[in-house]
């Protein structure tokens, strides 16, 4: 919006210099962008092919030769886990981008317009809330075919019905505050009320959401591999391995230790990241 | 001569809803057939206590809210006639100002983009240099510096926020504000300040005010003309100075009794107003006021009293006036030098706010 430009800082320069004076956000930056790396560079990083077996390899604890051990059919670990970041990695940014592209905008539409758009909206999201998370997602991917992909999708539509909620419970609230009558009686039409002096109030809460999404997508995903929904093996997800890791538990825990452990990191970075960035977007903070 | 603004028949009422079903019950009736008008360059204070509806009319007046009936005169058009498109083109010609400065601006827009979108949104500017040169130039006119623009309003006192909301409203050259009790939310030194500004640019761009506001001494300081309100409907309407001197309806001597006296030794007649404005759900028959007049009589509530006008433009919505105690005997001490001494403290404020500009 040329509006913008001139009169004030770039908004994503004021916050990008924000956000590099915060130190926990900074390194789950750069723990996230390392980890899209490796998923990016899987082919070149990755030492062994992530489906190659080896009979003489099953199960052996980590050594010089596989770092992270080998699983139950001597498939090199720490193959996989770089190759299963694709696959956790995009279920988690691609299922939550669905999920806030399609639930943000119906949000913002269902809490401004209000009325009967508003009450058709609210009842499918009280509708699909009703349904328990995974018993959805599996439906749905089900009925749509066992592929990444599909499983997405998925938990894209799955997870939109909180945005929905989320964002119109926040513009329900930012709607009646006096700047927003402001911008009406300046003469800006409801497209630009919405866009401009609504959303930007209310994104800090999304963020946090959108960040805590991105770990429950990740463990969805895994969740559907486990079923045969998402990644089809051979090839590996973070979550599907640590499936296959549950039944040896005992006898081969880094199977379990590796994938869980980028799960961890993942989650954590996606959130801190999120926290950072609403503190960073916040003119307020200082 | 035509009004710039003339309402006629203005009413507003606000369905309560109850039940699972939001069935509507019952019916606030916020604003409940105001007529008034404002000239040209001539500040209208509509006065009266929270609740009865005074700002109501103010966001009526705008089409801020839809009204549930009357009509809305501006410029010799009626607003409520107008499409969204003719509507929001008219909002160059009226604008507003809210109480609270702290709300009225957005927190995540600077300073800049907020003055410069209303220039933007009605085509007043070319190109970005003219924008920033009229963002400019606005700032300076309310008294603050052009290198606030890229400031956020967090950063900005109560009244310097006040003053970005008086920018705002002036960027699009309006003939009329609204002004929704601009300086409650301000301490007095500041109110002063806010007050004179606003009377510098009225006099500068020939501007019409609608000053909405419950402190008198305010009012009387900047009004030209005065309507009083009571629970939805207009009970009074003269100059300024005929109110204050000549207040002929019950109410309006209740509320000028009313002023808070600087002086605790004064001792004043203040059983002039009793009880708690009622339900504006279910307003009193006939006189909204009569529950609280010291003066009701059977008809008072039995029959709706007119807004009758003398012919000298004091009009009052109370048949019995003439046969009411004389105001100067009602507002024992009113008038007098303690009572004018928040009055004087304010001019004084004025004057030396005036001189440091």
């Amino acid at each position: 919006m040329s509006l913008t430009i001139g009169l004030e800082e770039n908004p994503w320069a004021r916050a990008w210099r924000r956000l590099r004076r915060r130190k926990g956000a900074m390194v789950a930056l750069f723990v996230v962008v390392f980890l899209i790396a490796v998923a990016v560079f899987a082919p070149l990083v990755a030492p062994y092919d992530p489906t190659l077996t080896s009979f003489t390899q099953v199960r052996k604890p980590p050594t010089w030769a596989h770092w992270f051990g080998t699983d139950e059919v001597g498939r090199d670990v720490l193959s996989r886990v770089i190759w299963g970041a694709r696959a956790s990695l995009s279920a988690g940014l691609v299922s939550v981008g669905i999920a806030v592209g399609a639930g943000v905008p119906l949000g913002l539409l269902a809490g401004y317009a209000g009325g009967w758009v508003d009450t058709v909206l609210s009842r499918i999201v009280d509708a699909m809330l009703a349904i328990p998370f995974l018993i959805l997602a599996i439906t749905l991917s089900a009925f749509l075919g066992p592929s990444l992909s599909n499983a997405m999708i998925a938990i894209g539509v799955t997870a939109t019905p909180v945005f929905i909620r989320l964002t119109r419970g926040q513009t329900l609230g930012a709607k009646v505050e006096d700047y927003v009558e402001a911008a009406r009686a300046v003469g800006n039409p409801h497209w630009r009320i919405a866009l401009r002096h609504l959303l930007p109030n209310i994104v800090p809460p999304l963020l946090v959401q959108a960040s805590l999404a991105i770990a429950g997508a990740i463990i969805a995903e895994a969740a559907l591999s486990f079923l045969g929904l998402g990644q089809q093996p051979p090839a590996p997800s973070w979550g599907s391995m640590l499936n296959s890791a549950q039944r040896f538990l005992a006898q081969a825990p880094w199977m379990a230790f590796w994938p869980g452990f980028a799960i961890f990191f993942a989650v954590l970075s996606f959130n801190l990241l999120g926290d950072g960035l609403r503190d960073a977007l916040d003119p307020r903070h200082k | 001569m035509t009004a710039l603004l003339d309402v006629q028949g203005l009413v507003k009422h606000f369905p309560v809803k109850s039940g699972a079903f939001g069935r509507v019950s019952a019916h606030v009736r916020a604003v409940d057939g105001v007529d008034f008008h404002v000239n040209e360059g001539e500040t209208l204070a509509i006065v009266g206590e929270s609740g009865c509806g005074k700002s109501t009319v103010g966001r009526l007046a705008l089409r801020l809210i839809e009204p549930t009936a009357g009509r809305v005169m501006f410029e010799g058009d009626n607003l409520l006639a107008l499409d969204s498109d003719q509507m929001r083109a008219r909002r160059r010609r009226l604008q507003v100002i809210f109480q609270d400065p702290y709300a009225s601006l957005n927190p995540r827009m600077t300073v800049g983009a907020m003055l410069g979108e209303p220039l933007w949104l009605h085509r007043l500017v070319g190109n970005e240099q003219q924008r920033n040169q009229r963002v400019a130039e606005l700032l300076e006119l309310v008294g603050l510096r052009p290198d606030h623009v890229r400031r956020y309003p967090h950063e900005f006192s109560g009244g310097q926020r006040q003053r970005i909301a008086i920018a705002r409203a002036l960027a699009v050259e309006p003939r009329l504000i609204v002004a929704d009790e601009p300086v409650s939310a301000l301490d007095v030194s500041i109110q002063a300040q806010v007050i004179n500004l606003m009377k510098q640019l009225q006099q500068r761009f020939g501007l019409a005010y609608i000053f909405i506001s419950h402190d008198l001494a305010v009012v009387k300081h900047i009004a030209d003309r005065i309507a009083v309100m009571y629970l939805g409907k207009i009970v009074e309407t003269a100059t300024a100075d005929e109110l204050f001197r000549n207040p002929r309806h019950p109410y309006t001597r209740a509320l000028l009794s009313a002023v808070p006296l600087p002086d605790p030794t004064v001792v004043r007649e203040r059983a002039l107003l009793e009880g708690d404005i009622p339900s504006a759900i279910n307003p009193p028959p006939g006189c909204h006021f009569n529950t609280r007049c010291p003066f009701a009589r059977d008809s008072c509530r039995r029959d709706p009293p007119a807004l009758v006008d003398d012919g000298t433009g004091h009009a009052t919505a109370c048949p019995w006036w003439p046969e009411l105690p004389a105001a100067a005997a009602l507002l024992e001490g009113r008038g007098t030098q303690e009572d004018r001494s928040r009055l004087d403290r304010l001019q004084a404020a004025f004057v030396s706010a005036q001189e440091a500009t």
